[in-house]
């Protein structure tokens, strides 16, 4: 386990088996009580550290106001973490989406989808290997649309 | 007359509501599965306004990142300026002088009174009434010809910058800002006598849409709709930032955590956020509007550079080499916008460009929500449910 402090913001890295274990703790403790997650989010490494991914979960105390930020690494080959839905139900959208932009997949959650790109995107946007200016081909998507933006043209009402 | 013998036929029936649809306030789109009158499950989807906020910002300065921060909640790009600001100004390590922070303090609240209005305007429309609209857009279009005043744009301002705020205030600004506050809480009785004791508008908002407190917390509610559960979290009171310690002002809580808490929460929040201007322009201390170290961060201003060689160097470097590298490290700095939380989380790998910035956005951990609040209930009510949580779909899908 690392603490590191920047700017009297304190990251505990942890490690990404007990990452449920370790929320529910600090969730369940009295005097803890990191009832609030305000953030669940990804970090891309690619070529900086020995591990890809880090999964950065930003937690909050109501009662006694202390900010953490948990941060659990995640390998590039079996980029999986397990979810965090059963503590906090609002980590949900949050999973999705990084997800959805880092290719993460959250073991236990109720439906990881892709929520902000199309169901049948190609690639993680969000990643450092993937082109700023989009990828080279068009997304399959776009043609249905413009074909049937096409076939509608013609449509009247009075049939 | 066979078909009277028959036993009645039901089905379940799947309505798409929006992309285009005046009630969901965007573009979002709903897929609503009915029996008879009652939502039986409610999806939301949303993505229709990616523009990839994120991953843009990671090949830009930080300096060219500010503008795209005004894109995310567009009708409050100022409080989303100052939280972009404060992100990076913290992550340098540097501050604002102090009449910077009055003066951001003021254009925030000012933002919050317009977000607000148009919330109570839209949303009140949804409902059925029409005339807060019209009443509440005058008061609007003050608030923006002030906005114009200021910085010469309406909506996507770009006005404050890293290390203080662009231009001062002008005199002119000042004196009709003050005239509005004047004016304007005679205004919000206005709207409250319009709909506040209406029937129609009780019953369709009293007992709609309920989250208790405990559960709120849980979904990671924030802002409004989090203080109408009865939950006294305000990030204006718990991490003071700009000059939000020095002014006196309420938090105000709702009780039943329903449709019309949050309609009381905000509307009180109208009344906090003209206190709050009060004070500032009272209070507002003179001196400079941007830090010393401003030159590393911030392009000086145009006539400057064409006058004087020392902002014309610190333009040439700005450009051509960008700001000065940031620390390596890492920062989360919340604002309290008007629809909630404001998170911007900045990963620095020590150059001048942020390696990730990650937005928190209140109406993307909102609009998961909405299944909780829809599922159960009347079909009519989904609207009153998607205006009470007050989102925005440029912030959501970023």
């Amino acid at each position: 386990m690392d603490v590191i402090e920047f700017r009297e913001q304190l990251s505990v890295v942890i490690k990404k088996e007990r990452i449920v274990e370790i929320c529910r703790w600090l969730h369940d403790e009295p005097i803890l009580g990191f009832n609030y997650l305000k953030d669940i989010c990804g970090v891309d490494y690619l070529g900086k550290k020995p591990v890809r991914f880090e999964v950065v979960y930003t937690l909050y105390s109501m009662r006694y106001r202390y900010m953490l930020r948990l941060k659990a690494a995640v390998g590039e080959d079996e980029a999986s973490i397990d979810s965090v839905v059963p503590v906090w139900i609002g980590a949900n959208w949050h999973e999705r989406e990084c997800y959805d932009m880092y290719g993460i997949r959250f073991t236990g959650h109720p439906d990881l989808s892709r929520v902000l790109m199309p169901e049948d995107w190609e690639g993680h946007p969000l990643r450092k290997d993937y082109p700023e200016r989009g990828p080279e081909t068009q997304w399959q998507g776009f043609q249905e649309v413009l074909d049937k933006a096409q076939k509608f043209k013609g449509f009247s009402w009075q049939g | 007359m066979a078909g009277i013998e028959q036993p009645l036929q039901t089905k379940e029936l799947t309505v798409s509501m929006g992309p285009q649809h005046p009630s969901t306030h965007g573009v979002l789109r709903l897929v609503l599965e009915l029996d008879g009158e009652t939502v039986v499950k409610c999806t939301p989807h949303v993505g229709y306004l990616h523009r990839g906020v994120e991953k843009l910002a990671e090949g830009m300065t930080y300096l060219q990142a500010l503008p795209l921060s005004d894109r995310l909640d567009y009708i409050s790009s100022m409080s989303n300026n100052v939280g972009y600001c404060l992100a990076v100004e913290r992550l340098f390590g540097i501050e604002a002088p102090d009449r910077a922070k009055f003066i951001r303090t003021i254009v925030c609240e000012m933002t919050r009174i317009s977000s607000h209005i148009i919330w109570v305007a839209t949303h009140a429309l949804d409902l059925g009434a029409m005339t807060v609209f019209l009443y509440s857009f005058r008061e609007r279009e003050w608030l923006l010809d002030l906005f114009e005043m200021l910085c010469g744009a309406r909506m996507t301002v770009s006005y404050p910058r890293i290390g203080g705020v662009r231009n001062d205030v002008s005199q002119e600004f000042v004196d009709g800002l003050y005239k509005f506050t004047e004016e304007f809480p005679e205004r919000i009785e206005e709207y409250e006598t319009l709909i506040d004791q209406n029937r129609i508008w009780l019953g369709r908002t009293k007992g709609i849409g309920v989250i208790s407190a405990e559960e709120a917390i849980n979904w990671g509610l924030s802002g409004p709709v989090l203080r109408g559960s009865g939950v006294d979290y305000d990030i204006r009171k718990r991490f003071p930032y700009d000059a939000y310690d020095k002014v006196d002002f309420d938090v105000p809580v709702g009780k039943n955590g329903d449709v019309y808490d949050r309609y009381r929460c905000r509307m009180e929040e109208l009344r906090q956020s003209i206190r709050i201007i009060k004070q500032c322009i009272e209070r507002l201390p003179r001196g400079p509007v941007m830090t010393p170290d401003a030159p590393k961060f911030t392009l000086p201003p145009k006539e400057r550079v064409l006058a004087d060689m020392e902002s014309l160097i610190h333009h040439f470097v700005l450009i051509t080499k960008g700001p000065m590298a940031a620390p390596e490290g890492e920062i989360y700095v919340a604002t309290e916008v008007p629809k909630g939380e404001l998170g911007y989380y900045i990963v620095s790998d020590g150059t001048g460009k942020p390696y990730r910035m990650r937005v928190r956005a209140p109406s993307f951990v909102h609009v998961s929500l909405l299944p909780r609040l829809c599922e159960g209930g009347m079909v009519a009510d989904v609207v009153a449910n998607i205006g009470t949580i007050d989102i925005v779909l440029g912030e959501c899908d970023r």
